[in-house]
């Protein structure tokens, strides 16, 4: 699947489209298909994302997994600080970033 | 330390002022992010991996207890709650909030402080020797010359759009600890046969994909003339330096291309010509920025014996501190590389008690070392046990300088959109190995350093042991490279074979320092078996 992030505008927390919004969980990620290129230039220029781009992930039952390790990394958060992740709580956080 | 006159504070001000205009505009979709970009680079504030990460300029490294109680507080009120000090002798901030810059800006005016030229192509924060105006090998103090040369290269319009960024590093010891020659400019202050002191200008040195050690191209400026040779340096880059390449535009490339000879001769030319332009700061100027930089007032009376009857903290003081210029003191330094920590971060906690201490043990004053550590520059050795025993308890004692432990690691692929590879995991991994093994003090002095990418932010170029983390087909690889040095024995490390996996190459750090521990000789360092007995036996032990 195809799907698109960013940085909020405002905050630049890396967001992912969910189809009708941004999403900070990469699970709530939706394959944009072909249209990644339109969504990302009409919110950018809404002024609601900051450097979008799409990337190759896969779906499976534990969720949203992007393809290269460097967007996992963006979608957990850093992985020598677990408390400042998406799931600080979870010791088998950084197994999937690897 | 140099304090700010009125014009200083009123062009900061200014610029916080600018910059909320700014801002305000790109929240508001008065201005676009293609136009928008430029601008919040030229006030340090970069778009990272997770967020936008703030650079904050700390001239030749040096802070007063308020300034870093104010990057404690920045870190608590616009970040969470921490700050990465980094090998330009600068913090960063990894989490900002674009719609809070202009108020973190406007805190750091407070405090006589800001992000400006800490990113784009112009002159970077100046840098320096961190135990300037302290250490005993000294021959004079380096930083009111670092102070021209920052003052000289804040907003010279000149030297605003450099074909890339340009780094100056000034010192005045023979022995170098700002790895001045892998500067695009390295200044090193010296006395001449005459007994006259003048500058040697090293032009053209960097790390980055094309690592060069700089030439010599002139061993004697006299000192008022300092700015003028440095602005002729510049105007031949800034005139020849390629702009057509990214990757070949550092003036390391213009010299190696045109030759030093060459080159030289070209700088020659342009300082007979600025000679007589007026571009040289009055002496006036000199002596008014002098005084900030006199000596504390040092209490003759004060003791030089040190009780070292506790083991540990006699072993702190062998590694930590650094000879003084004055009887009974000494520098010392505040390690940030815990066991397992991460090089270079401090919790605002931390740098609220470096603050504290700097206030009570060293006349106001710190530094941060381009090794991602903090120096108190004075401290009474007849006060060293109260210090140690206060940044013990805060986990500040670490007993590391320039061992296997005390590494210096870019931020990598955990916060850095540049990079290809984690490099503080691998900093964690390989600290806690051989802290488990015991094996740190046995191997003396070894300076490992870790990048994440072929910029080579975390200097792996210059490491006894360098580590480089590479992209292999979507994973993490890392090469290994022995024989680097940083210091006056400028040397560029060369990579020993294939790379390894995460886990591979603290096996392979290990491995090399078994290499080293078997050949060593007459407790020479393991950058001087590495010189004397060559990359073979380390190649056969790592690859055979």
């Amino acid at each position: 699947m195809k799907i698109l992030t960013g940085n909020d505008l405002k905050t630049g927390a890396v967001v992912w489209w969910d189809g009708t919004g941004w999403s900070l969980h990469v699970n709530d990620a939706v394959d944009t298909g072909e249209r990644a290129d339109e969504i990302a230039a009409s919110e950018e220029s809404a002024r609601r994302v900051n450097a979008p781009y799409a990337l190759e992930a896969t779906r499976d039952e534990n969720g949203v997994r992007p393809a290269h390790i460097k967007d996992r990394v963006r979608a957990l958060g850093p992985t020598v600080r677990p408390d400042l992740t998406l799931k600080p709580k979870d010791p088998e956080a950084m197994d999937w970033v690897i | 330390m140099y304090q700010y006159d009125h014009y200083d504070q009123a062009m900061v001000d200014a610029r916080v002022e600018e910059f909320r205009d700014q801002t305000r505009r790109r929240l508001e979709g008065k201005i676009t992010e293609d136009q928008f970009k430029p601008l919040r680079l030229m006030n340090g504030l970069y778009l990272q991996l997770h967020a936008y990460m703030l650079r904050v300029a700390i001239p030749y490294g040096t802070l007063n207890s308020a300034q870093m109680h104010a990057l404690a507080d920045i870190a608590d009120k616009y970040d969470r709650g921490y700050g990465h000090f980094t090998t330009r002798q600068n913090i960063q901030y990894n989490w900002i909030k674009l719609e809070d810059a202009p108020d973190l800006l406007a805190d750091l005016a407070k405090v006589e402080m800001h992000a400006i030229q800490t990113s784009g192509n112009c002159i970077r924060n100046i840098s320096s020797d961190h135990f300037a105006g302290a250490a005993a090998d000294e021959l004079i103090d380096p930083r009111p010359y670092a102070e021209l040369l920052r003052q000289w290269s804040s907003f010279h319009p000149e030297f605003s759009y450099l074909p890339r960024k340009f780094k100056i590093a000034v010192i005045a010891s023979e022995t170098d600890r700002a790895a001045m020659k892998l500067h695009d400019i390295g200044i090193q202050i010296v006395k001449n046969d005459a007994g006259e002191i003048g500058a040697a200008f090293y032009v053209g040195g960097g790390m980055g994909r094309t690592p060069m050690i700089a030439p010599l191209i002139r061993d004697f400026v006299p000192l008022d003339h300092l700015v003028t040779y440095a602005e002729a340096c510049l105007r031949v880059y800034n005139r020849y330096g390629r702009r057509d390449n990214k990757y070949k535009a550092r003036i390391k490339i213009l010299v190696h291309e045109l030759g030093a000879e060459e080159y030289t001769r070209q700088v020659e030319e342009e300082f007979q010509h600025l000679l007589d332009q007026g571009v040289e700061p009055p002496r006036a100027e000199l002596e008014r920025i002098i005084p900030y930089f006199a000596d504390p007032a040092f209490d003759d009376a004060s003791k030089d014996a040190i009780d070292r009857s506790n083991p540990d903290f006699a072993d702190w003081v062998d590694a930590n501190t650094h000879p003084h210029k004055r009887d009974g003191y000494v520098s010392a330094v505040i390690s940030l590389k815990p066991v397992g920590g991460i090089p270079g971060d401090a919790s605002a906690h931390q740098m609220h008690v470096m603050a504290d201490l700097a206030r009570e043990y060293s006349f106001d004053e710190c530094r941060v070392m381009h090794t991602q550590n903090i120096v108190l520059p004075h401290v009474r050795k007849s006060e060293l046990y109260a210090l140690w025993q206060k940044l013990e308890s805060e986990g500040l004692g670490a007993p590391n300088l320039d061992t296997i432990e005390d590494i210096i690691a870019c931020p990598g692929l955990d916060y850095c959109s540049l990079a290809n590879a984690r490099s503080i995991p691998v900093a964690q991994k390989i600290s806690e190995r051989f802290a488990a093994k015991g094996r740190t003090k046995e191997l003396g002095e070894l300076k490992l350093k870790i990048s994440g990418c072929i910029n080579a932010c975390g200097h792996h170029h210059a490491g006894h042991i360098g580590i480089l983390g590479v992209d292999k087909k979507g994973t993490e690889n890392y090469q290994l490279l022995l024989g680097g040095s940083e210091a006056q024995d400028t040397a560029l490390a060369k990579i020993t074979g294939p790379g390894f996996d995460e886990e591979g190459i603290v096996d392979a750090v290990e491995t090399a320092t078994d290499v080293y521990l078997s050949n060593r000789e007459n407790g020479e360092r393991f950058l001087d078996t590495y010189r004397r007995i060559g990359m073979a036996p380390f190649k056969e032990a790592l690859y055979d």
